[in-house]
C-alpha cells in the first residue's frame, strides 16, 4: 500500500543505473569518426590527426638530453604518488531487523590504477550473518568511470560460501549518479549481477538527502543460501545526513527491501516477509 | 601517509579561519633556527628588509598561530613573509641559503633571469639543498622591478616560505613615490598541505561550500519556470561539472593573509596626507586568486611582473599566485581598506592604509558567488554566427542565454543583468582573418585552429574546448558587469590583460616567430588530476627550444579554472590574437576556455620549469620541463 512510492523510486533508480551504464559505454566507444572537427566536449576517441603530445620534445626525455641532471629522475610529483582512502558509505543500525549493516570501501593507488576492497554485510546479535567482499583492480577507463576486475567471496553464517570472479565498472554518471555495477562468474556456471546507484540532493551545504538503490540478480538458483534465479532482491532507501564535515556525517533514513521470485518464496517458507520497510540510523564517513 | 582522523574538524567555527587572529603570526623559532638573523618578534606585519650584495638566509621552523591553533611553519630567517630583499640592478649578488630543516629545501627566484643552475628547482636546476647544507646562489641582476622568492620543494611555500624581492633600477625609479610598501598576499592552512591535497584526491569538491542546492533550484523554478531552471542546469549536470568550482581550496581550510597578517590583525601602512604611495602587490598564495581593490582610491598600475607598463588607472584587479602588480595611489583621507577577496568569495585578505596605526575604514562585504558561465565552459559561442551545431548534445538556446543570470545569492535585480554573450563569435572572426592573410607569413599571427592532443581523450581530461575565446578584455568570472549588477559604483573599472601594454623599450625582440607550439591546459576535477595535454609531469617529455630562437607558444585552457602559468628562465611576451605584441610577463593567467599566445626568446641555456602556479595544480602534474639548447 504505502510501498507504492518506494516502488516508483526503485523503477526510476533502476532506469538510472541502466542509463548510467549505457552512457559509460557510449562515452568510450561512440563518436569513432575522426570526421567531426567540432567533437563533443568530453570523452570520445582521438581523431587520427590529433596532435602528438611529444611532438615538441626534440627526442629529449626528463632524464635524457642536454642539461639533464645525472642519475635517476629526482622530481616526482603527486601524479606518481600513491594515495589511499577508507570510505564508509553506510554503517547503520536497522530498526526492524535489529541488525547492523556495513558497506565500506578502501582504495590504495595512483590516479588511474588502484587496488579496491569492498566489504558489505550485516551483523545480527553479534554474529556476522552474511557478507560479501570484493578485491578488485580498478583502472580508469574514461574521465568518470573505472573498470574493476577481481574476485568476490560471499560468506554466510548459515549456508554455503560462494566465490566469484568479478568484472564491473564504478563511477559518476551524467546527472551526478554514483554508479557501481558488477557482474560475477562463479563455479558450477553460477552468474550474478549487482548494481547500485546513489544520488545526492543538497538541501543546504551540509544537510543532504541521499536516495540509494541496489538490485541483485542471479543466473541460477542457490537454494542453500535461499536465493532464486532472476531478480533476487532490491532495496531502495532515503538517507538524510548532516555533514559536520564532508568526512563525518550521521544520518537517519528509511529503506525498503524486497525479495522476488523464488527468493521471495524461500523467505515466505521460513515465515519471513518478502518485503520490509524499516527505519535506520547510521554514519557516513571517510578518511 | 599519516592522516589523523578529525571528524569534527569541519564544524569548528569558520569565522576563526575567515578572520584569523588579531595578534597571530610567528610565535617563536625553534632552537635550530635561533641563529637566524631576525628575531621571532619581528615577524608581525611587514617583513624585515635585507639589502646589499651578500645575503644570508636560513631556512628553519617556527611556531605560528594565525587561527587560535599553534602550528609549525617553514620560515626563512624566522619570519612570514620572509625578509624582503632589496637589491640593485646590475649587481652580482651572493645569497647563501642554509637549510636547518630535517628535509631538503630550495629557493626559487621567481621571474629572475639567471643561469639555470641558480633557478632553484630541485630535480631540474640542481639537487636541492640537503639538511645542514648551505647552497650559494650567485647571479647578476639583469633586470629591475618587483619580484618574489619562494621554496620550490614540496609544499614548503604553502607553510611560510615566501618573500618579496625588489630590484631597484640603476637609473632610478621611473615613478617617484614618497613611500613604498610591499603588499604580499598569501594563504595559510592549519592542516598539513599534503593531507589537504590527499583529501582532494578522494573528494574534489570537499572544500566547496557554495554548491548548487535543491532550494536554489526551486527558487529558479518559481522565478523563471521549470523549463528555464532545468536548462540552466542541464549542461552542468550532463557533464558532471560544478558551476561553483571556482577554487579548489576555500576558507574551509584557508586563512587569507596580507603581509603575514590575518584579516583581524589588519596590517596597516602609515602615510601622510598627500603622499604618493607605491604599493607592490605580490600574490604569494599557494592556491588563491585575489580580487584587489581599495575603495575610494584609483589604482594606477605601472608595473606588471616587475616590468614597466603604460600607466593604467583602474579600480580593481585580479591576480593569481605568482603575479605581481605595482600600483600608485595618492590617498588624501584618513584611512582606506585594502580589500582582497578570494576569487571563490569565501573570504578575504585585508589591510589598511591610514594616517596612523589603529585607524580603519569600512570593510566591504564579500560579493555573491556567481556560477561559471557558458563562456567559461565552451569559450566563444555565438550560435547565430556559426554554421555549426554545439558540441554538446541536448543543449538548447535557452540554456545558452542564461549565463549571466546564474546568481546564487541574487540580491540584485535580474533585469539589470546582461544576458548577451560577451564575446561570442570571436574565434570565427579570427579564423577568417587567418584565411585572408594566408599569403603573408603564416606565423605573423597565432593560429586559430584547435588541435587537441591525442592524450586529451583519456581519463585524465574531463573537458575539451573546441571554440576557445581569444579576447584578452574579459576580467573573468565574478568581475564581469559589476556596475550593472549593482555591486560597484558607476565607472568602476577592472583591469584586464588587454589593458596591459609594456612601455616602449621593454619588449626588445620584434621578430616574427620561427615556430609555433600549441599546448592545452587540462584536468579532471573528479580525479583531481591536472596536466598539459592530458599528460601529467611523470608521463610528459620536455618542450625543447632553441637558444635565441623566437617562438610562439599557444596555451589553450581546456578546463573551467583559471591557471596562472609561470615559465621559468625566460619572458612570456603576451600578444593579441592578431599577433600584436603587448606585454612582458613571467606568469600569465589563462582563463577557462581561453586560448592565449605569447612569444619568447630563450637566452639562457639549460632546463627550466614551466607550470601552473596554483601549487596543487603544479603538484598534481600541470608541470613541464623546458630544455633550451
Amino acid at each position: 500500500m504505502n510501498i507504492n512510492p518506494v516502488t516508483k523510486l526503485c523503477q526510476i533508480s533502476l532506469a538510472c543505473v541502466l542509463a548510467g551504464g549505457a552512457y559509460a559505454e557510449m562515452d568510450h566507444s561512440n563518436h569513432d569518426s575522426g570526421a567531426h572537427e567540432m567533437g563533443q566536449a568530453q570523452g570520445g576517441k582521438a581523431p587520427d590527426n590529433a596532435r602528438d603530445p611529444h611532438a615538441y620534445s626534440g627526442g629529449f626525455t626528463l632524464t635524457e638530453g642536454p642539461y639533464a641532471l645525472p642519475g635517476p629522475r629526482q622530481l616526482k610529483l603527486a601524479d606518481e604518488h600513491r594515495f589511499w582512502a577508507i570510505i564508509g558509505d553506510r554503517l547503520e543500525y536497522q530498526e526492524k531487523s535489529e541488525s547492523t549493516v556495513f558497506d565500506l570501501q578502501a582504495w590504495y593507488g595512483t590516479t588511474y590504477n588502484r587496488l579496491v576492497v569492498k566489504t558489505e554485510g550485516d551483523i545480527l546479535n553479534g554474529t556476522l550473518e552474511e557478507s560479501s567482499n570484493d578485491v578488485l583492480w580498478s583502472r580508469a577507463f574514461n574521465a568518470y568511470f573505472d573498470t574493476q576486475l577481481g574476485a568476490r567471496v560471499d560468506n554466510y553464517d548459515e549456508g554455503e560460501d560462494r566465490q566469484w570472479l568479478a568484472l564491473g565498472f564504478q563511477g559518476l554518471a551524467p546527472y551526478w549518479f554514483e554508479v557501481d555495477v558488477t557482474a560475477y562468474l562463479g563455479d558450477d556456471g553460477r552468474t550474478a549481477l549487482s548494481a547500485e546507484a546513489e544520488y545526492e540532493l543538497l538541501f543546504t551545504q551540509r544537510l543532504i538527502l541521499q536516495p540509494r538503490m541496489e538490485i541483485n540478480l542471479l543466473g541460477k538458483d542457490d537454494p542453500a543460501n535461499g536465493l532464486g534465479s532472476g531478480l533476487t532482491n532490491m532495496s531502495a532507501g532515503l538517507r538524510l545526513r548532516y555533514e559536520f564535515s564532508r568526512q563525518f556525517a550521521p544520518y537517519i533514513g528509511v529503506e525498503w527491501t524486497g525479495a522476488f521470485g523464488d527468493t521471495a518464496d524461500y523467505l515466505q517458507a521460513q515465515g519471513e516477509d518478502k518485503s520490509t520497510t524499516q527505519v535506520l540510523a547510521g554514519l557516513k564517513f571517510w578518511f | 601517509m599519516n592522516r589523523p582522523f578529525s571528524p569534527l574538524a569541519g564544524s569548528l567555527s569558520r569565522r576563526r579561519f575567515v578572520q584569523g587572529l588579531a595578534v597571530g603570526g610567528v610565535l617563536a623559532t625553534t632552537p635550530a633556527s635561533l641563529l637566524a638573523r631576525e628575531s621571532a618578534q619581528t615577524a608581525l606585519g611587514s617583513a624585515p628588509v635585507l639589502s646589499g650584495t651578500d645575503i644570508h638566509l636560513e631556512i628553519g621552523q617556527s611556531l605560528v598561530n594565525f587561527t587560535g591553533v599553534t602550528r609549525m611553519a617553514t620560515t626563512i630567517n624566522g619570519s612570514i613573509p620572509a625578509p624582503t630583499l632589496r637589491l640593485r640592478e646590475g649587481d652580482d649578488v651572493t645569497i647563501r641559503v642554509t637549510n636547518r630543516l630535517s628535509v631538503p629545501t630550495s629557493i626559487h627566484w621567481h621571474g629572475i633571469l639567471l643561469p639555470f643552475e641558480m633557478d632553484g628547482v630541485p630535480g631540474i636546476s640542481f639537487k636541492g639543498i640537503a639538511p645542514g647544507e648551505t647552497f650559494v646562489y650567485r647571479f647578476k641582476l639583469r633586470q629591475s622591478g618587483t619580484y618574489w622568492y619562494h621554496s620550490h620543494s614540496g609544499f614548503q611555500e604553502m607553510t611560510g616560505m615566501y618573500g618579496a624581492l625588489i630590484i631597484e633600477p640603476r637609473s632610478g625609479e621611473r615613478h617617484e613615490a614618497d613611500q613604498d610598501f610591499v603588499v604580499q598576499l598569501s594563504d595559510w592552512t592549519d592542516e598539513d598541505p599534503m593531507h589537504v591535497f590527499s583529501k582532494l584526491k578522494v573528494q574534489g569538491d570537499i572544500f566547496n561550500f557554495n554548491q548548487p542546492t535543491f532550494f536554489d533550484f526551486t527558487r529558479d523554478v518559481s522565478d523563471k519556470g521549470l523549463k528555464a531552471a532545468l536548462s540552466k542546469r542541464q549542461m552542468w549536470n550532463q557533464m558532471r561539472m560544478n558551476p561553483t568550482d571556482l577554487a579548489d581550496l576555500s576558507t574551509a581550510t584557508l586563512t587569507y593573509l596580507m603581509n603575514g597578517t590575518a584579516p583581524a590583525g589588519n596590517w596597516t601602512g602609515v602615510f601622510k596626507k598627500g603622499e604618493r604611495l607605491r604599493l607592490r602587490f605580490i600574490n604569494a598564495a599557494s592556491n588563491s586568486f585575489y580580487d584587489v581593490r581599495i575603495p575610494g582610491l584609483k589604482l594606477t598600475v605601472v608595473q606588471a611582473d616587475g616590468q614597466d607598463v603604460e600607466p593604467v588607472s583602474v579600480d580593481e584587479f585580479r591576480f593569481g599566485p605568482g603575479e605581481t602588480y605595482d600600483v600608485l595611489v595618492r590617498p588624501d583621507d584618513e584611512a582606506y581598506t585594502i580589500f582582497a577577496q578570494s576569487m571563490d568569495r569565501t573570504g578575504y585578505a585585508r589591510g589598511t592604509l591610514a594616517t596612523r596605526q589603529g585607524l580603519s575604514a569600512p570593510v566591504p562585504t564579500l560579493d555573491p558567488v556567481e556560477w561559471l558561465t557558458m563562456q567559461d565552459m565552451m569559450g566563444a559561442m555565438n550560435h547565430e554566427g556559426m554554421g555549426h551545431d554545439m558540441p554538446m548534445a541536448g543543449m538548447d538556446r535557452s540554456s545558452m542565454n542564461m549565463d549571466h543570470s546564474n546568481m546564487d545569492h541574487s540580491k540584485m535585480d535580474h533585469s539589470k543583468m546582461d544576458h548577451s554573450m560577451m564575446h561570442g563569435g570571436m574565434a570565427m572572426d579570427h579564423s577568417m582573418h587567418g584565411m585572408q592573410h594566408g599569403s603573408q607569413n603564416p606565423l605573423a599571427k597565432p593560429s586559430t585552429s584547435v588541435n587537441h592532443a591525442r592524450t586529451e581523450y583519456g581519463p585524465s581530461v574531463d573537458m575539451r574546448v573546441d571554440m576557445p575565446r581569444t579576447n584578452l578584455d574579459d576580467p573573468g568570472i565574478g568581475l564581469r558587469d559589476l556596475v550593472k549588477k549593482g555591486l560597484r559604483p558607476q565607472g568602476h573599472k577592472v583591469l584586464t590583460l588587454a589593458d596591459l601594454k609594456s612601455l616602449d623599450g621593454v619588449l626588445d625582440d620584434h621578430r616574427v616567430p620561427e615556430k609555433e607550439l600549441e599546448l592545452h591546459l587540462t584536468g579532471n576535477m573528479e580525479r583531481y588530476s591536472w596536466s598539459f595535454d592530458g599528460l601529467e609531469f611523470g608521463r610528459s617529455t620536455p618542450v625543447s627550444l632553441k637558444h635565441s630562437q623566437r617562438v610562439r607558444i599557444i596555451l589553450q585552457n581546456d578546463t573551467m579554472m583559471t591557471h596562472p602559468m609561470h615559465l621559468h628562465g625566460m619572458w612570456s611576451e603576451l600578444e593579441t590574437d592578431q599577433g600584436e605584441l603587448r606585454v612582458r610577463r613571467h606568469t600569465i593567467p589563462v582563463q577557462p576556455a581561453q586560448r592565449i599566445s605569447f612569444l619568447t626568446t630563450p637566452h639562457d641555456l639549460g632546463r627550466w620549469a614551466w607550470h601552473c602556479h596554483l601549487l596543487f595544480h603544479m603538484d598534481a602534474g600541470m608541470f613541464r620541463e623546458v630544455v633550451v639548447s
